[in-house]
């Protein structure tokens, strides 16, 4: 187990070593380079650009650029925004408790609804209630998120009035209550799309598991139904599911920032939109790696509470 | 000793479905094939539909503006400016296609050629090309759309590299791994110790063999540039106005949710359904194809 | 019930009729198994009867699709549920407190108290038949905790006993063992202390050395015999292997393309088998000679097991049988008759048919 943790995080710092690079990168693709909101205004003559390329180091080579750089996210100096000159992982940090709410609510929902759904259409297979699972499935998987949101908000908001229609929680009122009222729709819309995968392949693993000769096994033993699904098959089935939901992070942060921007909600999607918008390059080339190492950190979580799950991985490698 | 009694050989098949069975296949996935006929329905629709309706997606009519479906003579209704909603579905249409067909050609080019030389080459080129694929994976789809978007001047042809950008890494991995394991396979060992050179195996003997996961990977990849063209357009960072797509009508639509609804409903619609069909019609190719991958 | 007892004190079965029904274990009568599948209905297993004593080794011996491993699947509801499978007939086992238990037709909740408490199955494969996110010594004492309703530390001591029974060197350790960290052989062991852990009346194997190492065969063979013998329990032993039938077998039924085309003692097969099938079988096996010139070809059942879902009419080895006689062998299906008494026999030419091997 102690070898398999080097490597995977060997493996785990080159990529991050990479994804820096390239986000170095797309950073100097943009015309004009980082100084673009600068020159955008037009008051720049050549001599004050020159100066402030200087002033900011952007004159010198690219790879002492990128060195340098690398070296101050390392230290933690990540740069400061153009537009308020606040540190960008502290802006980071104000917005990522609510982008996680809502991540971690949607997860949980989407685990628990999904995996129902996935079991069931295994164990019922090809009924009428499998095929309607899985062509929902699909066309859950086709809808755009910001749709659902503006659909949801329609029917619960504006014409049942029983969810608010955005925002964290309302003015005045900061109660636990009152913040739960206000996750529960960006929630459901977030965990559509993670539910349908979900319930795809707890269906898929659950139909590869019930095939397998211990379960005929345990069935020979007269073990009781139920038993045998939850704990000799489920055991087995949601051993895959950790992986998947490792590799579901990345699309769980896309999903992220265009629910918080249909719902308002004040999270590191809705900083980076806000950032995009105005050029605020420090702070979207922050965010960019830092939710490219979300994306890292979760895979490599994924892959460590595999191994430490399956007893045949967790003896293999010492 | 005694005679072993055989089998006869079947007789050479015979009908065009016979020859081949990958087709027979798609055709029984009933779903499949209603995704295929949805996906030419909205093709059509997009692209000859102007010319059988009398409005265009331009004119503008003040006087009826915001008008509901199946009202008046809008069938879909009117917008804020009073143009017609189908019409304007319709031009709409023509640009969310095209940027998804185009994108996912450029990036199943890119995405291919990447595997072809990854998975070929192997060794230190095949892993480090690889390894910006996966690096290039860690970036969240959105994140990376919008960062790159905000750097560039936003048009049609853009917005198609730019998706093309965000999907080409699929394709690569799938072709990646297909040709890593036809590498082994004893005819392409055959065709090197014939002195065949490396661009000939790997465009005339290992990609044809690599076909059917690339054209499963690209229809889905048709529909994942569709959304993603939807998604940005709608965050104000694709499609720019007065040029129609499904998306920035959907962004439009946001403000007037509480009046008028069917704003948003009809280009959501569209999208839903060709997106739908199209993972419709790659879950069909992939039954069909994989299934003779095997054989 | 509490089963764990020693097992010298005999078994009372209320109303015992004659003395060989009072030790049957296995009553089986016409036993039909179908299956219903996209290529058409496929008849596993037809008319099949034989009792087995307690005891009593009975092997089933036949190719593949013989309907050898369905009968048993069958015997204990293992088959998919109807509509895809329907069984008809009858089957009665015998528990150890004599409480007789009919098999086909039962409720499911019947079913789960006889499998593993009155009749266990050993599978084929070692070392897919355990779960491998569970220890050994959870998934034995699953079954004791199940239907014998024991604690875990009594399970787990019991576990212990039944390792050290079957072979397992160390067996306190071995319990806290996945199965991933166990041999082949050392698994299906594992796999047949779990089978006898309540003491069923009835063991199954379904060739259980097949996939073993021929060295490990011989040991899983005189595991199974050694336990046989201790607690007196009845065993059905499948296989296509005639060589271990010649080992551990008291009875043996030939089975071809779903019904028994001979029924006799052990050595009675071996040395005059009756039915063309058996004799072929018996004559496939390879021989060791000394003597070179007596060297001949492998001898080899000419033709191929029928197709599962259409049999030629009568006799269905008629087109592989080298005594195939038009109009006497495939105008019905042949019935069986006792050619010696204990020794049955499918054919209606079997009385022309002479010759010991």
């Amino acid at each position: 187990m102690g070898r398999y943790l080097v490597r995977r995080l060997l493996q785990s710092l080159l990529l991050l070593v990479l994804v820096s690079m390239i986000a170095f990168a797309i950073l100097h693709l943009a015309p004009g380079g980082p100084l673009a909101q600068f020159v955008a205004t037009g008051n720049l003559g050549q001599e004050d650009v020159a100066r402030l390329m200087a002033q900011y180091g952007l004159d010198r080579p690219v790879p002492v650029q990128y060195l340098e750089w690398a070296g101050n996210l390392l230290r933690g100096d990540w740069g400061s925004s153009y537009r308020d000159q606040l540190p960008v992982l502290t802006k980071i940090g104000i917005h990522i408790v609510p982008t996680l709410e809502i991540m971690v609510a949607s997860t949980l929902l989407a685990m628990f609804l999904g995996g129902m759904i996935g079991i069931l259409g295994a164990v019922r297979r090809y009924s009428f209630f499998d095929h309607l699972a899985t062509v929902g499935a699909m066309v859950a998987l086709s809808i755009p998120t910001f749709w659902f949101g503006l659909a949801v908000i329609y029917v619960f908001s504006v014409n049942l009035g029983w969810l608010p229609a955005g925002s964290r929680e309302t003015i005045g009122d900061g109660s636990f209550v009152d913040r739960l009222h206000h996750l529960v729709a960006p929630c459901i819309v977030l965990a559509l799309v993670s539910t349908a995968v979900w319930s795809r392949y707890m269906r898929s693993s659950m139909l590869d598991v019930v095939n397998q000769d211990y379960i005929r096994t345990a069935k020979s033993k007269g073990v009781p139904a139920m038993r045998i699904l939850l704990h000799h098959a489920l055991r087995n089935a949601l051993l895959p599911m950790i992986t998947i939901t490792g590799l579901h992070v990345s699309t769980l942060l896309s999903g992220a920032l265009v629910t918080e921007t249909v719902f308002t909600w004040p999270g590191m999607g809705r900083l980076f939109l806000d950032s995009v918008s105005n050029r605020d390059y420090p702070v979207v080339m922050g965010m960019l790696m830092f939710t490219a190492c979300m994306v890292l950190l979760g895979s490599l979580l994924a892959d460590l509470l595999y191994s430490a799950a399956d007893p045949r991985i967790k003896g293999a490698s010492t | 000793m005694s005679a072993v009694h055989t089998a006869s050989i079947d007789s050479p098949p015979q009908t065009f479905a016979e020859r081949y069975p990958a087709l027979r296949r798609f055709l029984r996935h009933r779903v499949a094939l209603l995704g295929l006929a949805v996906v030419l329905f909205m093709t059509i629709f997009s692209f000859a539909g102007p010319w059988l309706i009398p409005f265009n997606e331009t004119d503008t009519d003040i006087r009826a503006r915001l008008m509901g479906p199946f009202v008046g003579p809008h069938i879909f209704g009117t917008d804020p400016l009073g143009r017609d909603i189908l019409a304007r579905l319709m031009y709409a249409g023509r640009i969310s296609l095209s940027i998804g067909f185009a994108a996912t050609a450029l990036s199943v080019v890119v995405g291919v050629l990447v595997g072809l030389v990854a998975g070929f080459y192997r060794g230190a080129i095949g892993a480090s090309l690889m390894r910006f694929v996966d690096a290039m994976l860690c970036f969240p789809t959105i994140f990376l759309l919008l960062a790159v978007a905000a750097l560039i001047e936003p048009s049609v042809t853009s917005i198609v590299v730019l998706i093309a950008l965000a999907s080409w890494m699929e394709v690569a991995r799938v072709v990646e791994g297909q040709i890593r394991s036809l590498r082994e396979r004893d005819f392409t060992l055959a065709a090197e110790s014939l002195g065949a050179s490396d661009s000939r195996i790997m465009f005339r003997e290992l990609l044809p063999n690599a076909v059917a996961p690339i054209v499963v990977a690209a229809t889905l990849n048709i529909a994942h540039a569709i959304l993603a063209e939807a998604y940005i357009s709608f965050l104000g960072f694709g499609i720019q106005p007065p040029t129609p797509s499904w998306g920035n009508m959907l962004e439009n639509a946001q403000s007037y949710l509480t009046n008028a609804p069917w704003l948003a409903i009809v280009p959501g619609l569209a999208i839903t359904l060709t997106v739908t069909s199209f993972n419709f019609i790659g879950d069909g190719l992939r039954d069909a194809l994989d299934a003779k991958l095997d054989r | 019930m509490n089963l764990y007892e020693p097992i010298h004190t005999p078994v009372v079965q209320p109303g015992a009729q004659a003395d060989q029904q009072a030790d049957s274990i296995l009553d089986v009568r016409d036993l039909n198994v179908t299956f219903r599948t996209a290529a058409g209905t496929v008849h596993a297993v037809r008319d099949v009867s034989f009792s087995v004593r307690r005891g009593e080794t009975l092997a089933l011996v036949g190719e593949t699709s013989s309907g050898k491993s369905v009968t048993c699947l069958g015997l204990l509801g293992l088959t998919p549920p109807a509509p895809y499978c329907t069984i008809t007939g009858s089957a009665r086992v015998t528990a150890r407190d004599g409480n007789a238990y009919e098999l086909v037709g039962t409720p499911e909740r019947v079913m789960r108290r006889v499998r593993g408490g009155v009749a266990s199955v050993i599978f084929q494969e070692p070392m897919t038949s355990l779960n491998p996110v569970h220890t050994i010594g959870a998934q034995i004492c699953e079954s004791l905790r199940i239907h014998l309703g024991m604690n875990v530390r009594s399970a787990t001591d019991r576990a212990a006993d039944l390792l050290n029974q079957v072979g397992i060197s160390d067996p306190k350790r071995r319990l806290t063992n996945y199965p991933h960290e166990l041999s082949g052989g050392m698994r299906q062991r594992v796999m047949i202390a779990m089978a006898i852990a309540c003491e069923p009346s009835l063991l199954i194997a379904d060739e259980p050395t097949t996939a073993l190492d021929v060295t490990i065969q011989a040991q899983i063979l005189e595991l199974l015999e050694k336990l046989q013998a201790e607690t007196r329990m009845a065993m059905i032993y499948i296989t296509h292997n005639l060589g271990t039938v010649a080992e551990i077998a008291d009875r043996v039924m030939v089975m071809y393309a779903g019904r028994i085309v001979e029924q006799a003692d052990v050595v009675e097969l071996f040395t005059q088998p009756r039915h063309p099938y058996s004799r072929g079988l018996i004559h496939s096996v390879p021989r060791l000679h000394s003597n070179r010139a007596r060297k001949t070809p492998l001898f080899a059942i000419p033709g191929n097991v029928p197709d599962p879902t259409g049999h030629p009419p009568g006799c269905t080895f008629g087109p592989r049988c080298g005594h195939f006689e038009p109009k006497r062998c495939d105008a019905a299906v042949p019935v069986l008759q006792h050619a010696q008494p204990g020794h049955l026999v499918r054919c209606v030419r079997w009385p022309e048919i002479e010759g010991a091997m």
